[in-house]
C-alpha cells in the first residue's frame, strides 16, 4: 500500500486482518473514496496502473489520481442518488509513466446500514490486453464466433467494434441461423457494458402474460401465484444489455410499455407504485420482416423507429460466397477436436453436396450438418454417406421439381427463388426436428441441442409442425 | 529552469476549475503568465480553447511562444514533441495552480509534486 492505514478486518477469521494486506492481494486496482470523492487507500495493483508508487494519496482527489477521462468528462459518483447502485464505463488513464491505458472502472457507493453513501469503491481493469486480441481479431475477420472473408461479413465485422462503441440501440436482421445471437453478443462484449449482464430474452417463447412479468418483474401478490418480488430481465439487465430476440413475436400491448422504457428509461414492476431507473442499452432482433409487419398493423411503427437507430442486415449463407468453404473448414476442425477424432478433410464428392445445398437454416443448419458428420464419421475424411441424409433427398426434390416446374412453367424460373426457399424450409425444418428426435431417442433437451437450439423454441417448432410431444 | 528565471519568460498551466488539469489532453482552459527575471508575473491571461485536444494546445504553446508547460497526466509522444520544440515540460503536478506557480516561481517545482492541502 502506499502508506499504512490502522483499518482491520475483525471477527472474519480467528485473529484480525489487515485490510489494506487483503486489498493488495486484489488482482485489479482498487481506490476507496470519501464521499466527496477524496481518496482513502489504493491497493498495489492500481499502484502499478497508474505509477504513483511512492506518493501518499490520502485525501487527494480521485481525478488527479486515476486521471481518467471517465473521471474528468464524465464522472459517474456526479449523478449518484440514495437508490443508485454500481456504475461501470470503459476509458482510458494517463499514467505516470506517460502512457494511455484502456481502462474499465466500475464505481459502486459503499452505503451504511441506514442507506446513507459512505463512500465509494472505483475498481479499474486494464483492458490493453484484450483491447489488442480484439484488433488481431478483427484482422483475422473473427469477433467473438463470428467467422468471415466475403465482403458483406468484412462489412459486418469493421462495422460491430464501431457500433459497440455507441450506446444506441441497435435492431438485427437476417434469415434463421445467421447469426443474429452472436452478433448481440459481440455488441455487448466489445462494449463499455461488457463488464455488466448480457440479458437475453426470446420474446417468442414465453405466452404474453407471462412475458410481461418476465421482463418487467412483478411485487409479491401483483397477481395470483405472485409469491415473490421479481425483479425482471431489465433490472436485471442494469448497466448492461438487454437482447430482445424475436421482437417480431412480441405483442402489441408490450411493444407499448417497450416504447415506454426507451423513452423513459423507467420500469414500472407490474403491481408497483414506484418506478426503477434502469441504465440498459437495447439490442433486438428477427428473422420477421418489421416493415411488412408495420403495414399490417402487427408492429408499431413508433418501436420500430426506435429500435432501428442502428441496422445490421446478417446476410444468409447462399450470399455469403467463399464463406462456406471458410465455415466448412471451421466447423470440421472444431468438432474433430471436441470429439477427438482425427478427421482432416472432405471427399470431393461430399464437399461437392455441401456446397450446392442452399442451406435455408444458414450457418446453424451448415453447423449441425458438419456436427453429425463428424459423429458418424468413422475415417480420416467426411464422405457423403455421412452426411444426413435429408441432405441427398432434398437436393435430389429440388431438382426433380426444378424439372417439373420447368415442363409446368417455364416463367416460375425468372422469380425470385427465395419464395421456393421458403416453401421447402418449412418441410425441411419438419424433418430436422424429426430426425434431431430420432437421434435424441426422444428426449427432447438432447434434440434442441442438436439442433442448437434452446428448448422453449424446440417446443414451439413442434407445436408450429403439429409434432406430436 | 534555473536559466529561465534569469530571463522574461511564458509558462502555461492547463486548468481544471482552481486545479492544475490532471490530463494534458483534456483542457478547455489554460492559463499563460508572464515571469520576470526574478520570477515576479509580468502579465497573465486564460485562454479558452474550442475544444479539448492535445494537439491544439501544443500548437497554442508553440505559437505563443511558451517556454514551460506546466501539468498533470501527459502522454509521451507529446511531452517529447513540446521538448523537441524547446518548451519544458514539469508533468505529474498536482494542486491548486496558484499554489503550484508559487513553487515554480520560488525555483522548486519539479515533476511529481503534490500540491494538495493534506
Amino acid at each position: 500500500m502506499s502508506e499504512p492505514t490502522e483499518a482491520f478486518i475483525k471477527g472474519l477469521f480467528n485473529a484480525p486482518i489487515s485490510f489494506s494486506s487483503l486489498l493488495d492481494e486484489i488482482p485489479h486496482g482498487i481506490l476507496l473514496l470519501d464521499p466527496d470523492r477524496n481518496a482513502l487507500v489504493m491497493n498495489r495493483a492500481l499502484q502499478g496502473l497508474t505509477g504513483f508508487f511512492h506518493t501518499p494519496v490520502r485525501r487527494l482527489p480521485c481525478a488527479h489520481i486515476l486521471r481518467s477521462d471517465i473521471c474528468i468528462l464524465r464522472c459517474p459518483a456526479l449523478g449518484m442518488g440514495p437508490a443508485s447502485s454500481g456504475v461501470c464505463r470503459e476509458g482510458n488513464l494517463i499514467n505516470r509513466n506517460r502512457r494511455k491505458i484502456p481502462v474499465r472502472i466500475t464505481l459502486s457507493p459503499l452505503k451504511t446500514e441506514d442507506g446513507h453513501t459512505a463512500g465509494f469503491m472505483e475498481t479499474v481493469e486494464d483492458l490493453s490486453l484484450l483491447r489488442e486480441m480484439g484488433d488481431q481479431h478483427a484482422e483475422e475477420g473473427r469477433i467473438q464466433g463470428l467467422i468471415g472473408q466475403s465482403p458483406e461479413m468484412k462489412r459486418i465485422l469493421n462495422m460491430v467494434p464501431a457500433v459497440a462503441q455507441t450506446d444506441s440501440s441497435v435492431l438485427i436482421t437476417g434469415e434463421t441461423g445467421t447469426g443474429k445471437d452472436l452478433v448481440a453478443e459481440a455488441l455487448h462484449r466489445s462494449s463499455s457494458r461488457a463488464k455488466g449482464p448480457f440479458i437475453k430474452v426470446n420474446c417468442g417463447a414465453l405466452p404474453e402474460t407471462l412475458l410481461e412479468s418476465e421482463l418487467f418483474g412483478h411485487k409479491k401478490g401483483a397477481f395470483t401465484g405472485a409469491v415473490d418480488n421479481k425483479p425482471g430481465r431489465f433490472k436485471l439487465a442494469h448497466n448492461g444489455t438487454l437482447f430482445l430476440t424475436e421482437i417480431g413475436d412480441l405483442p402489441l400491448n408490450l411493444q407499448v410499455k417497450l416504447l415506454t422504457f426507451l423513452d423513459d428509461r423507467m420500469i414500472h414492476p407490474l403491481g408497483s407504485s414506484s418506478g426503477f431507473q434502469a441504465d440498459v442499452r437495447v439490442i433486438a432482433a428477427t428473422h420477421r420482416n418489421l416493415e411488412a409487419m408495420v403495414r399490417e398493423d402487427r408492429f408499431r411503427r413508433d418501436l420500430l423507429y426506435r429500435l432501428n437507430v442502428v441496422r445490421i442486415e446478417l446476410p444468409p449463407l447462399r450470399r455469403r460466397g467463399e464463406d462456406l468453404r471458410v465455415l466448412l473448414d471451421h466447423f470440421l476442425v472444431t468438432f474433430s477436436r471436441k470429439f477427438n477424432k482425427r478427421i482432416r478433410t472432405y471427399s470431393g464428392e461430399s464437399l461437392e453436396v455441401l456446397t450446392r445445398f442452399p442451406y435455408p437454416g444458414n450457418v446453424r443448419e451448415l453447423r449441425n450438418m458438419v456436427e453429425y458428420a463428424v459423429n458418424v464419421c468413422d475415417t480420416e475424411q467426411i464422405d457423403v454417406r455421412h452426411l444426413p441424409s435429408y441432405i441427398l433427398e432434398e437436393q435430389t426434390e429440388t431438382r426433380l421439381q426444378n424439372r417439373e416446374d420447368k415442363t409446368a412453367s417455364p416463367t416460375l424460373l425468372v422469380g425470385p427463388s427465395q419464395s421456393m426457399d421458403q416453401v421447402s424450409w418449412a418441410g425441411m425444418e419438419r424433418r430436422m426436428i424429426l430426425e434431431a428426435l430420432v437421434r435424441a431417442k426422444g428426449r427432447k433437451g438432447r434434440a434442441a441441442d442438436l439442433l442448437g437450439w434452446g428448448r422453449s423454441t424446440l417446443w414451439r417448432k413442434m407445436k408450429e409442425h403439429g409434432i406430436e410431444s | 529552469m534555473d536559466g529561465l528565471r534569469e530571463k522574461v519568460h511564458k509558462v502555461l498551466i492547463p486548468l481544471f476549475g482552481d486545479d492544475v488539469a490532471p490530463r494534458f489532453d483534456l483542457v478547455n482552459e489554460a492559463l499563460i503568465v508572464i515571469l520576470g527575471p526574478d520570477g515576479e508575473v509580468r502579465d497573465h491571461r486564460t485562454v479558452l480553447l474550442a475544444r479539448a485536444s492535445a494537439e491544439d494546445l501544443c500548437h497554442l504553446i508553440l505559437t505563443d511562444g511558451v517556454e514551460v508547460v506546466i501539468c498533470g497526466g501527459i502522454e509521451e509522444e507529446y511531452a517529447q514533441y513540446l521538448s523537441w520544440k524547446k518548451a519544458r515540460v514539469v508533468d505529474s503536478v498536482m494542486g491548486p495552480w496558484n499554489r503550484v506557480l508559487d513553487r515554480y516561481r520560488q525555483g522548486r517545482l519539479k515533476s511529481g509534486d503534490v500540491l494538495f492541502e493534506p
